[in-house]
Protein backbone atom coordinates (compact mmCIF):
# COMPACT_ATOMS: atom_id res chain seq x y z
CA UNK A 1 0.00 0.00 0.00
CA UNK A 2 1.20 3.32 -0.35
CA UNK A 3 -0.31 6.93 -0.58
CA UNK A 4 -0.39 10.29 -2.95
CA UNK A 5 -1.39 13.69 -1.79
CA UNK A 6 -3.00 15.27 -4.93
CA UNK A 7 -4.26 18.63 -5.80
CA UNK A 8 -7.46 17.91 -8.37
CA UNK A 9 -8.80 20.97 -10.29
CA UNK A 10 -12.23 20.57 -11.93
CA UNK A 11 -13.04 22.34 -15.05
CA UNK A 12 -16.86 23.40 -14.10
CA UNK A 13 -18.45 21.36 -16.39
CA UNK A 14 -17.19 18.64 -14.50
CA UNK A 15 -18.40 19.38 -11.25
CA UNK A 16 -21.48 17.49 -10.73
CA UNK A 17 -19.83 14.08 -12.24
CA UNK A 18 -19.57 11.58 -9.53
CA UNK A 19 -15.45 11.08 -9.74
CA UNK A 20 -14.78 10.63 -6.17
CA UNK A 21 -17.25 7.90 -6.12
CA UNK A 22 -15.71 6.48 -9.40
CA UNK A 23 -12.24 6.84 -7.54
CA UNK A 24 -13.68 4.35 -4.79
CA UNK A 25 -15.52 1.78 -6.69
CA UNK A 26 -13.57 1.30 -10.20
CA UNK A 27 -10.17 1.37 -8.61
CA UNK A 28 -10.11 0.42 -5.10
CA UNK A 29 -8.44 3.41 -4.04
CA UNK A 30 -9.54 4.69 -0.35
CA UNK A 31 -8.61 8.71 0.40
CA UNK A 32 -8.77 11.38 3.10
CA UNK A 33 -10.62 14.61 1.65
CA UNK A 34 -7.95 17.32 3.21
CA UNK A 35 -9.64 20.38 1.22
CA UNK A 36 -12.34 21.08 -0.85
CA UNK A 37 -13.66 23.85 -2.84
CA UNK A 38 -16.24 23.30 -5.11
CA UNK A 39 -18.93 25.66 -6.22
CA UNK A 40 -21.30 25.20 -8.72
CA UNK A 41 -20.63 26.89 -12.04
CA UNK A 42 -17.07 28.02 -11.27
CA UNK A 43 -13.77 25.54 -11.07
CA UNK A 44 -13.14 23.95 -8.66
CA UNK A 45 -10.05 22.54 -6.36
CA UNK A 46 -10.07 19.29 -3.94
CA UNK A 47 -6.94 18.36 -1.96
CA UNK A 48 -7.18 14.11 -1.58
CA UNK A 49 -5.11 12.26 -0.06
CA UNK A 50 -5.18 8.52 -2.26
CA UNK A 51 -4.43 5.38 -0.50
CA UNK A 52 -4.27 1.98 -2.00
CA UNK A 53 -1.81 -0.30 -4.19
CA UNK A 54 0.35 1.88 -6.61
CA UNK A 55 -0.82 -0.11 -9.74
CA UNK A 56 -4.60 1.30 -8.61
CA UNK A 57 -3.50 4.31 -7.98
CA UNK A 58 -1.75 4.95 -11.21
CA UNK A 59 -5.29 3.95 -12.54
CA UNK A 60 -7.19 6.47 -10.88
CA UNK A 61 -4.53 9.09 -11.56
CA UNK A 62 -5.39 8.24 -15.67
CA UNK A 63 -9.21 7.94 -14.75
CA UNK A 64 -8.80 11.87 -13.94
CA UNK A 65 -6.96 12.21 -17.16
CA UNK A 66 -9.58 11.11 -19.00
CA UNK A 67 -12.10 12.60 -17.64
CA UNK A 68 -10.53 15.88 -18.21
CA UNK A 69 -9.44 16.21 -14.47
CA UNK A 70 -5.72 18.06 -14.15
CA UNK A 71 -4.06 17.22 -11.00
CA UNK A 72 -0.73 18.36 -9.31
CA UNK A 73 1.28 16.64 -6.15
CA UNK A 74 0.14 19.00 -3.40
CA UNK A 75 3.90 19.58 -2.56
CA UNK A 76 3.37 22.51 -4.93
CA UNK A 77 0.65 24.07 -3.13
CA UNK A 78 2.10 25.68 0.13
CA UNK A 79 5.46 27.71 -1.15
CA UNK A 80 7.18 29.21 1.85
CA UNK A 81 9.46 32.30 0.68
CA UNK A 82 12.30 31.74 2.74
CA UNK A 83 13.72 35.48 1.83
CA UNK A 84 10.61 37.18 3.49
CA UNK A 85 10.61 34.54 6.42
CA UNK A 86 12.06 36.17 9.26
CA UNK A 87 12.54 33.17 11.38
CA UNK A 88 9.75 33.67 14.14
CA UNK A 89 7.27 30.52 15.05
CA UNK A 90 3.92 31.80 14.83
CA UNK A 91 3.25 29.08 12.12
CA UNK A 92 4.99 26.55 14.06
CA UNK A 93 2.11 27.18 16.62
CA UNK A 94 -0.29 26.88 14.51
CA UNK A 95 0.67 24.41 11.82
CA UNK A 96 -1.49 21.29 13.01
CA UNK A 97 0.36 18.64 11.24
CA UNK A 98 4.06 19.56 11.98
CA UNK A 99 4.91 20.55 8.43
CA UNK A 100 6.29 23.69 9.64
CA UNK A 101 8.34 23.10 12.47
CA UNK A 102 11.74 23.56 14.02
CA UNK A 103 14.42 22.09 12.22
CA UNK A 104 17.44 22.47 14.77
CA UNK A 105 16.30 23.06 18.82
CA UNK A 106 19.91 24.64 19.12
CA UNK A 107 19.58 27.17 16.19
CA UNK A 108 15.56 27.10 16.44
CA UNK A 109 15.83 26.99 12.47
CA UNK A 110 12.12 26.82 11.24
CA UNK A 111 11.50 24.70 7.99
CA UNK A 112 8.75 23.25 6.04
CA UNK A 113 8.12 19.36 5.30
CA UNK A 114 5.69 19.80 2.33
CA UNK A 115 4.94 15.69 2.58
CA UNK A 116 3.35 16.48 5.75
CA UNK A 117 1.28 19.61 4.47
CA UNK A 118 -2.14 19.30 4.18
CA UNK A 119 -2.85 22.95 2.31
CA UNK A 120 -5.50 24.20 5.55
CA UNK A 121 -3.58 27.29 4.99
CA UNK A 122 -4.08 28.34 8.91
CA UNK A 123 -0.32 29.45 8.84
CA UNK A 124 -0.91 31.81 5.62
CA UNK A 125 -2.56 35.11 7.46
CA UNK A 126 -1.33 34.77 11.01
CA UNK A 127 2.57 34.77 8.96
CA UNK A 128 4.18 38.16 10.18
CA UNK A 129 6.12 38.77 7.34
CA UNK A 130 3.11 37.38 5.47
CA UNK A 131 5.64 34.32 3.83
CA UNK A 132 3.31 32.02 2.59
CA UNK A 133 1.52 31.62 -0.47
CA UNK A 134 -0.77 29.26 -1.77
CA UNK A 135 0.02 28.43 -5.30
CA UNK A 136 -2.80 26.13 -7.58
CA UNK B 1 41.12 40.79 37.26
CA UNK B 2 39.79 44.27 36.25
CA UNK B 3 39.94 45.32 33.03
CA UNK B 4 38.84 49.01 31.13
CA UNK B 5 36.91 49.90 27.89
CA UNK B 6 40.02 51.94 26.78
CA UNK B 7 42.28 48.67 27.24
CA UNK B 8 39.27 46.51 25.29
CA UNK B 9 39.44 49.08 22.31
CA UNK B 10 43.36 49.43 22.02
CA UNK B 11 43.47 45.40 21.53
CA UNK B 12 40.23 45.74 19.17
CA UNK B 13 42.27 48.21 17.15
CA UNK B 14 44.96 45.99 16.71
CA UNK B 15 42.79 42.99 16.00
CA UNK B 16 43.85 41.21 19.20
CA UNK B 17 40.21 41.31 20.94
CA UNK B 18 38.74 38.04 21.99
CA UNK B 19 35.24 38.00 20.95
CA UNK B 20 32.89 35.67 21.30
CA UNK B 21 28.54 35.47 20.87
CA UNK B 22 26.52 35.06 24.36
CA UNK B 23 26.27 31.77 23.63
CA UNK B 24 29.82 30.67 23.33
CA UNK B 25 30.43 31.97 26.48
CA UNK B 26 28.31 29.43 28.32
CA UNK B 27 30.49 26.32 27.64
CA UNK B 28 33.67 28.66 27.91
CA UNK B 29 32.90 29.72 31.37
CA UNK B 30 31.69 25.66 31.87
CA UNK B 31 35.21 24.19 31.03
CA UNK B 32 37.81 26.98 31.91
CA UNK B 33 35.62 28.56 34.69
CA UNK B 34 34.33 32.44 35.24
CA UNK B 35 38.07 33.55 36.62
CA UNK B 36 39.90 32.68 33.52
CA UNK B 37 37.54 33.07 30.88
CA UNK B 38 37.16 36.89 32.42
CA UNK B 39 41.03 37.20 31.90
CA UNK B 40 41.09 36.06 28.45
CA UNK B 41 37.72 37.02 26.62
CA UNK B 42 37.09 40.82 26.15
CA UNK B 43 33.71 40.68 24.40
CA UNK B 44 30.51 39.20 24.38
CA UNK B 45 27.86 40.35 21.90
CA UNK B 46 24.24 39.50 22.63
CA UNK B 47 21.17 39.98 19.97
CA UNK B 48 17.60 40.40 19.50
CA UNK B 49 15.63 40.46 16.56
CA UNK B 50 11.52 40.27 17.09
CA UNK B 51 8.64 42.47 16.95
CA UNK B 52 9.07 45.96 18.33
CA UNK B 53 5.57 48.28 18.41
CA UNK B 54 7.32 51.67 19.89
CA UNK B 55 9.30 51.77 17.32
CA UNK B 56 9.30 54.46 15.03
CA UNK B 57 11.18 56.75 12.32
CA UNK B 58 11.94 60.91 12.02
CA UNK B 59 13.14 62.43 8.58
CA UNK B 60 13.46 65.65 7.34
CA UNK B 61 12.34 65.52 3.71
CA UNK B 62 13.44 69.15 2.06
CA UNK B 63 12.00 72.64 1.13
CA UNK B 64 9.64 72.70 -1.58
CA UNK B 65 9.63 75.28 -3.78
CA UNK B 66 7.34 77.08 -2.78
CA UNK B 67 7.94 75.92 0.70
CA UNK B 68 5.20 73.91 3.03
CA UNK B 69 4.68 73.89 6.54
CA UNK B 70 3.70 70.10 6.99
CA UNK B 71 3.32 71.02 11.74
CA UNK B 72 -0.23 71.72 12.05
CA UNK B 73 -1.19 69.91 9.41
CA UNK B 74 -1.83 66.35 7.80
CA UNK B 75 0.85 64.40 5.95
CA UNK B 76 0.77 61.03 4.90
CA UNK B 77 3.50 58.49 3.75
CA UNK B 78 1.81 55.81 1.35
CA UNK B 79 -1.42 56.61 2.90
CA UNK B 80 -0.39 56.16 6.03
CA UNK B 81 -0.73 58.65 8.50
CA UNK B 82 2.84 60.47 9.96
CA UNK B 83 3.37 63.21 12.78
CA UNK B 84 3.89 66.25 11.43
CA UNK B 85 3.58 68.70 14.92
CA UNK B 86 6.68 69.97 14.77
CA UNK B 87 8.71 72.34 12.20
CA UNK B 88 8.26 72.12 8.55
CA UNK B 89 9.56 69.86 6.96
CA UNK B 90 10.11 66.95 9.74
CA UNK B 91 7.79 64.15 9.97
CA UNK B 92 8.29 60.89 12.00
CA UNK B 93 5.91 57.83 11.44
CA UNK B 94 5.19 54.94 13.97
CA UNK B 95 5.06 51.42 13.61
CA UNK B 96 1.58 50.94 14.35
CA UNK B 97 0.22 53.43 12.29
CA UNK B 98 -2.70 52.26 9.53
CA UNK B 99 -4.00 54.13 6.62
CA UNK B 100 -7.34 55.54 7.31
CA UNK B 101 -9.27 53.38 5.33
CA UNK B 102 -7.93 49.98 6.48
CA UNK B 103 -10.70 47.85 7.85
CA UNK B 104 -9.04 47.16 10.45
CA UNK B 105 -10.63 44.61 12.44
CA UNK B 106 -13.91 45.50 10.87
CA UNK B 107 -13.86 41.48 10.01
CA UNK B 108 -12.38 40.20 12.69
CA UNK B 109 -9.25 39.00 12.62
CA UNK B 110 -8.31 41.63 9.96
CA UNK B 111 -5.81 41.72 7.73
CA UNK B 112 -3.66 44.51 8.15
CA UNK B 113 -1.26 44.10 5.46
CA UNK B 114 0.39 47.69 4.82
CA UNK B 115 1.08 50.21 8.00
CA UNK B 116 4.18 52.44 9.26
CA UNK B 117 6.31 49.57 9.75
CA UNK B 118 5.94 48.62 6.21
CA UNK B 119 6.52 52.33 5.17
CA UNK B 120 9.87 52.51 7.62
CA UNK B 121 10.89 49.19 5.42
CA UNK B 122 10.00 50.84 2.26
CA UNK B 123 12.31 53.58 3.08
CA UNK B 124 15.15 51.42 4.06
CA UNK B 125 14.96 49.10 1.01
CA UNK B 126 15.50 52.14 -1.29
CA UNK B 127 11.84 51.83 -2.88
CA UNK B 128 9.61 54.94 -3.66
CA UNK B 129 7.38 56.19 -0.98
CA UNK B 130 4.40 58.20 -1.87
CA UNK B 131 4.05 61.76 0.27
CA UNK B 132 0.96 63.75 0.48
CA UNK B 133 0.97 66.99 2.88
CA UNK B 134 -2.20 69.33 3.33
CA UNK B 135 -1.19 72.48 4.76
CA UNK B 136 -3.17 75.48 5.66
CA UNK B 137 -0.67 77.90 4.31
CA UNK B 138 1.14 81.15 6.04
CA UNK B 139 2.85 84.35 4.11
CA UNK B 140 6.66 82.71 4.78
CA UNK B 141 5.26 78.68 4.11
CA UNK B 142 2.27 79.42 1.39
CA UNK B 143 1.72 75.94 -0.15
CA UNK B 144 -0.75 73.70 0.55
CA UNK B 145 -0.62 70.83 -1.27
CA UNK B 146 1.76 68.44 -1.42
CA UNK B 147 2.23 64.93 -3.53
CA UNK B 148 5.42 63.53 -4.35
CA UNK B 149 7.57 60.51 -4.54
CA UNK B 150 10.25 60.34 -2.14
CA UNK B 151 13.43 57.62 -1.53
CA UNK B 152 15.84 57.76 1.41
CA UNK B 153 18.82 58.59 -0.76
CA UNK B 154 17.37 61.91 -1.09
CA UNK B 155 16.08 62.57 2.51
CA UNK B 156 18.22 65.01 4.46
CA UNK B 157 18.16 62.90 7.54
CA UNK B 158 16.18 59.76 7.89
CA UNK B 159 16.59 58.22 11.66
CA UNK B 160 15.40 55.74 13.73
CA UNK B 161 14.33 56.66 17.01
CA UNK B 162 12.43 53.62 18.92
CA UNK B 163 10.91 54.61 22.67
CA UNK B 164 11.02 51.23 23.55
CA UNK B 165 13.21 48.25 22.44
CA UNK B 166 15.45 44.91 23.71
CA UNK B 167 12.72 43.81 26.62
CA UNK B 168 14.47 42.57 29.31
CA UNK B 169 12.48 39.23 29.34
CA UNK B 170 8.61 38.78 28.18
CA UNK B 171 6.08 36.54 29.10
CA UNK B 172 4.74 33.75 27.67
CA UNK B 173 1.18 33.47 26.61
CA UNK B 174 -1.51 31.40 26.49
CA UNK B 175 -5.55 31.52 25.89
CA UNK B 176 -7.84 29.69 28.83
CA UNK B 177 -10.96 30.58 26.89
CA UNK B 178 -13.00 28.55 24.44
CA UNK B 179 -12.40 30.20 21.48
CA UNK B 180 -9.36 31.48 19.27
CA UNK B 181 -7.72 34.75 20.19
CA UNK B 182 -5.20 37.23 17.84
CA UNK B 183 -3.00 38.71 20.12
CA UNK B 184 0.46 40.48 19.71
CA UNK B 185 2.18 37.51 20.18
CA UNK B 186 0.66 35.47 17.83
CA UNK B 187 -2.36 33.49 17.34
CA UNK B 188 -3.33 31.84 20.04
CA UNK B 189 -5.23 28.76 20.24
CA UNK B 190 -8.59 27.95 22.57
CA UNK B 191 -7.74 25.72 25.92
CA UNK B 192 -4.24 25.74 25.89
CA UNK B 193 -3.58 25.10 22.55
CA UNK B 194 -0.54 26.64 22.37
CA UNK B 195 2.00 28.93 24.08
CA UNK B 196 3.92 31.73 22.72
CA UNK B 197 7.15 33.47 24.01
CA UNK B 198 9.26 36.58 22.55
CA UNK B 199 12.70 36.73 23.69
CA UNK B 200 15.98 35.65 22.78
CA UNK B 201 16.52 34.14 25.94
CA UNK B 202 20.62 33.67 26.51
CA UNK B 203 21.03 35.43 23.89
CA UNK B 204 19.05 38.76 24.47
CA UNK B 205 20.78 41.78 25.54
CA UNK B 206 19.82 42.93 29.20
CA UNK B 207 19.20 39.01 30.03
CA UNK B 208 23.35 39.40 29.43
CA UNK B 209 23.76 42.36 31.88
CA UNK B 210 20.77 42.12 34.01
CA UNK B 211 21.96 44.84 36.09
CA UNK B 212 23.02 47.46 34.04
CA UNK B 213 26.61 47.43 34.48
CA UNK B 214 27.82 48.01 31.11
CA UNK B 215 24.23 48.64 29.17
CA UNK B 216 23.55 52.54 29.58
CA UNK B 217 22.64 55.77 28.07
CA UNK B 218 25.76 56.34 25.38
CA UNK B 219 26.21 52.72 24.74
CA UNK B 220 27.01 52.12 20.83
CA UNK B 221 25.11 49.05 19.75
CA UNK B 222 24.19 47.25 15.74
CA UNK B 223 20.86 48.32 15.12
CA UNK B 224 19.40 47.04 11.76
CA UNK B 225 22.60 46.24 10.64
CA UNK B 226 23.94 50.02 10.60
CA UNK B 227 25.15 51.84 13.49
CA UNK B 228 23.05 53.00 16.66
CA UNK B 229 23.46 54.04 20.19
CA UNK B 230 21.13 53.47 23.41
CA UNK B 231 20.04 57.50 24.26
CA UNK B 232 18.18 56.79 27.49
CA UNK B 233 15.52 53.82 29.36
CA UNK B 234 12.69 52.60 27.20
CA UNK B 235 9.59 53.79 27.80
CA UNK B 236 7.67 50.96 31.03
CA UNK B 237 11.59 50.06 32.19
CA UNK B 238 10.84 48.46 35.19
CA UNK B 239 13.86 47.41 36.79
CA UNK B 240 11.93 46.75 39.97
CA UNK B 241 10.46 42.97 38.30
CA UNK B 242 11.30 40.04 40.57
CA UNK B 243 14.52 38.67 40.36
CA UNK B 244 16.05 35.46 40.54
CA UNK B 245 19.16 35.32 42.35
CA UNK B 246 21.48 35.59 39.33
CA UNK B 247 19.83 39.04 39.00
CA UNK B 248 17.64 38.04 35.79
CA UNK B 249 14.53 39.13 36.37
CA UNK B 250 11.29 37.21 36.09
CA UNK B 251 8.66 39.24 34.69
CA UNK B 252 9.22 41.53 31.52
CA UNK B 253 11.33 44.46 33.02
CA UNK B 254 14.20 47.00 32.03
CA UNK B 255 13.97 48.42 28.27
CA UNK B 256 16.15 50.42 26.21
CA UNK B 257 15.06 53.67 23.91
CA UNK B 258 17.61 53.24 20.64
CA UNK B 259 18.59 55.87 17.97
CA UNK B 260 20.34 54.97 14.69
CA UNK B 261 20.82 56.11 11.56
CA UNK B 262 17.95 54.88 8.68
CA UNK B 263 20.33 55.53 5.73
CA UNK B 264 22.62 52.27 7.25
CA UNK B 265 20.17 49.74 7.87
CA UNK B 266 19.64 46.60 5.72
CA UNK B 267 15.42 45.64 4.77
CA UNK B 268 16.11 42.15 6.70
CA UNK B 269 16.93 43.64 10.10
CA UNK B 270 14.23 45.77 10.14
CA UNK B 271 11.02 44.73 8.74
CA UNK B 272 7.48 45.53 8.40
CA UNK B 273 5.21 42.90 9.58
CA UNK B 274 1.72 42.21 10.42
CA UNK B 275 -0.19 40.34 13.53
CA UNK B 276 -3.51 38.84 12.25
CA UNK B 277 -6.47 40.52 14.25
CA UNK B 278 -3.46 42.78 15.63
CA UNK B 279 -2.34 45.18 13.15
CA UNK B 280 1.55 46.07 12.16
CA UNK B 281 4.33 46.25 14.20
CA UNK B 282 7.66 46.05 13.59
CA UNK B 283 10.91 43.55 13.51
CA UNK B 284 13.94 44.95 14.81
CA UNK B 285 17.63 43.83 14.89
CA UNK B 286 19.55 44.91 18.19
CA UNK B 287 23.00 43.70 19.01
CA UNK B 288 24.93 44.58 21.95
CA UNK B 289 28.16 43.89 22.95
CA UNK B 290 29.17 43.41 26.46
CA UNK B 291 33.09 44.60 27.32
CA UNK B 292 34.15 41.65 30.05
CA UNK B 293 35.58 44.40 32.71
CA UNK B 294 35.48 41.86 35.82
CA UNK B 295 34.41 38.36 36.98
CA UNK B 296 30.96 39.38 38.06
CA UNK B 297 30.09 40.89 34.20
CA UNK B 298 31.58 38.01 33.17
CA UNK B 299 29.37 35.57 34.99
CA UNK B 300 25.87 37.61 33.93
CA UNK B 301 26.75 37.07 30.65
CA UNK B 302 27.43 33.26 30.69
CA UNK B 303 23.59 33.20 31.83
CA UNK B 304 21.85 30.23 30.22
CA UNK B 305 18.67 29.31 29.02
CA UNK B 306 17.73 27.32 32.04
CA UNK B 307 18.51 30.02 34.32
CA UNK B 308 16.46 32.44 33.06
CA UNK B 309 12.64 31.95 33.89
CA UNK B 310 9.07 33.81 32.31
CA UNK B 311 6.01 34.24 33.27
CA UNK B 312 2.89 31.78 31.73
CA UNK B 313 0.27 34.46 31.53
CA UNK B 314 -3.68 34.14 29.94
CA UNK B 315 -3.92 36.20 27.08
CA UNK B 316 -7.96 36.50 27.32
CA UNK B 317 -8.60 37.24 30.65
CA UNK B 318 -5.93 37.98 32.72
CA UNK B 319 -3.94 40.29 30.01
CA UNK B 320 -6.40 42.38 28.61
CA UNK B 321 -8.15 42.85 31.78
CA UNK B 322 -5.22 44.16 33.46
CA UNK B 323 -5.27 41.70 35.77
CA UNK B 324 -1.32 40.20 37.46
CA UNK B 325 -2.31 36.49 38.31
CA UNK B 326 0.35 34.44 36.82
CA UNK B 327 -0.01 30.27 35.65
CA UNK B 328 3.40 29.08 36.59
CA UNK B 329 7.29 29.83 35.29
CA UNK B 330 9.23 27.85 32.89
CA UNK B 331 12.67 28.53 31.87
CA UNK B 332 13.54 29.43 28.47
CA UNK B 333 15.69 25.82 27.86
CA UNK B 334 11.80 24.58 28.18
CA UNK B 335 10.42 27.18 26.02
CA UNK B 336 12.78 25.98 23.30
CA UNK B 337 12.31 22.61 23.71
CA UNK B 338 8.91 22.95 22.02
CA UNK B 339 7.03 22.00 24.95
CA UNK B 340 6.01 23.51 28.40
CA UNK B 341 3.32 22.65 30.93
CA UNK B 342 0.58 24.46 32.01
CA UNK B 343 -1.92 23.52 34.61
CA UNK B 344 -0.94 19.58 34.12
CA UNK B 345 -1.45 19.83 30.30
CA UNK B 346 1.33 19.68 27.77
CA UNK B 347 1.40 22.56 25.70
CA UNK B 348 3.40 23.12 22.46
CA UNK B 349 5.36 25.97 22.47
CA UNK B 350 6.76 28.70 19.54
CA UNK B 351 8.78 31.40 19.96
CA UNK B 352 7.99 35.04 18.47
CA UNK B 353 10.90 36.45 18.60
CA UNK B 354 13.79 34.87 16.64
CA UNK B 355 16.63 33.18 17.95
CA UNK B 356 17.85 31.97 14.79
CA UNK B 357 18.35 35.37 13.09
CA UNK B 358 19.61 36.82 16.98
CA UNK B 359 22.35 34.23 16.70
CA UNK B 360 23.10 36.19 13.21
CA UNK B 361 23.25 39.23 14.46
CA UNK B 362 25.72 38.28 17.37
CA UNK B 363 28.10 36.49 15.04
CA UNK B 364 28.02 39.56 12.36
CA UNK B 365 28.59 42.23 15.44
CA UNK B 366 31.41 39.64 16.57
CA UNK B 367 33.29 40.03 13.40
CA UNK B 368 33.09 43.37 13.22
CA UNK B 369 34.65 43.64 16.46
CA UNK B 370 37.22 41.22 15.49
CA UNK B 371 37.92 43.54 12.48
CA UNK B 372 38.46 46.63 14.74
CA UNK B 373 35.53 47.87 12.67
CA UNK B 374 33.34 48.52 16.11
CA UNK B 375 34.87 50.09 18.83
CA UNK B 376 33.30 49.22 22.75
CA UNK B 377 31.57 52.22 24.26
CA UNK B 378 31.66 53.59 28.52
CA UNK B 379 27.69 54.48 28.92
CA UNK B 380 27.53 58.25 29.75
CA UNK B 381 25.37 57.70 32.33
CA UNK B 382 23.53 54.51 34.10
CA UNK B 383 20.17 53.41 33.27
CA UNK B 384 17.38 53.41 36.36
CA UNK B 385 18.16 50.57 38.43
CA UNK B 386 17.69 49.96 42.00
CA UNK B 387 15.42 51.80 45.03
CA UNK B 388 16.10 54.93 43.43
CA UNK B 389 14.69 54.09 40.47
CA UNK B 390 11.27 55.62 39.10
CA UNK B 391 8.27 53.20 39.63
CA UNK B 392 6.27 51.55 36.68
CA UNK B 393 2.85 52.11 36.78
CA UNK B 394 -0.49 51.71 35.38
CA UNK B 395 -2.98 54.72 34.43
CA UNK B 396 -4.23 56.17 37.65
CA UNK B 397 -7.68 56.55 35.91
CA UNK B 398 -9.84 59.66 36.52
CA UNK B 399 -13.27 59.66 34.48
CA UNK B 400 -13.87 62.50 33.31
CA UNK B 401 -17.68 63.64 34.45
CA UNK B 402 -19.75 65.54 31.87
CA UNK B 403 -21.32 68.40 33.26
CA UNK B 404 -25.27 68.98 32.68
Amino acid sequence: MSSRKIVLNFPKEKIDKPIVYKLIKDCNLTFNILRANITPDQEGHMVLELVGENSEIEKGMKYLKEEGISTQPLSKDIKVNWDKCTQCGVCVAICPTDALYIKDRKTMEVAFDSDKCIACELCIRPCPPRAIELTF
Amino acid sequence: MVKTIAEINEKIKKGVAVVVNAEEIIDLVEQKGIEKVAREVDVVTTATFGPMCSSGAYFNFGHSKPKIKAGGGQATLNHVPAYAGWAAVDLYIGATALPADDPRNQVHPGEFAYGGSHVIEDLVAGRDVRLQVEAYGTDCYPRKHLDTWINIRDLNEAVLFNTRNAYQNYNVAVNLSNKTIYTYLGVLKPSLGNANYCSAGQLSPLLNDPYYKTIGIGTRIWLGGGIGYVVWQGTQHNPHAPRLENGVPKRPAGTLAIIGDLKQMHPRWIKGVSFVGYGTTLNVGIGVPIPLLNEEICKSAAVRDRDIFAAVVDYSEVYPQGKTEVLGEVNYAQLKSGEIEVNGKKVKTAGISSYKNALTIANDLKEKIKKGEFLVTEKVADLPVGDTAPKFGPLKERPVKEEK
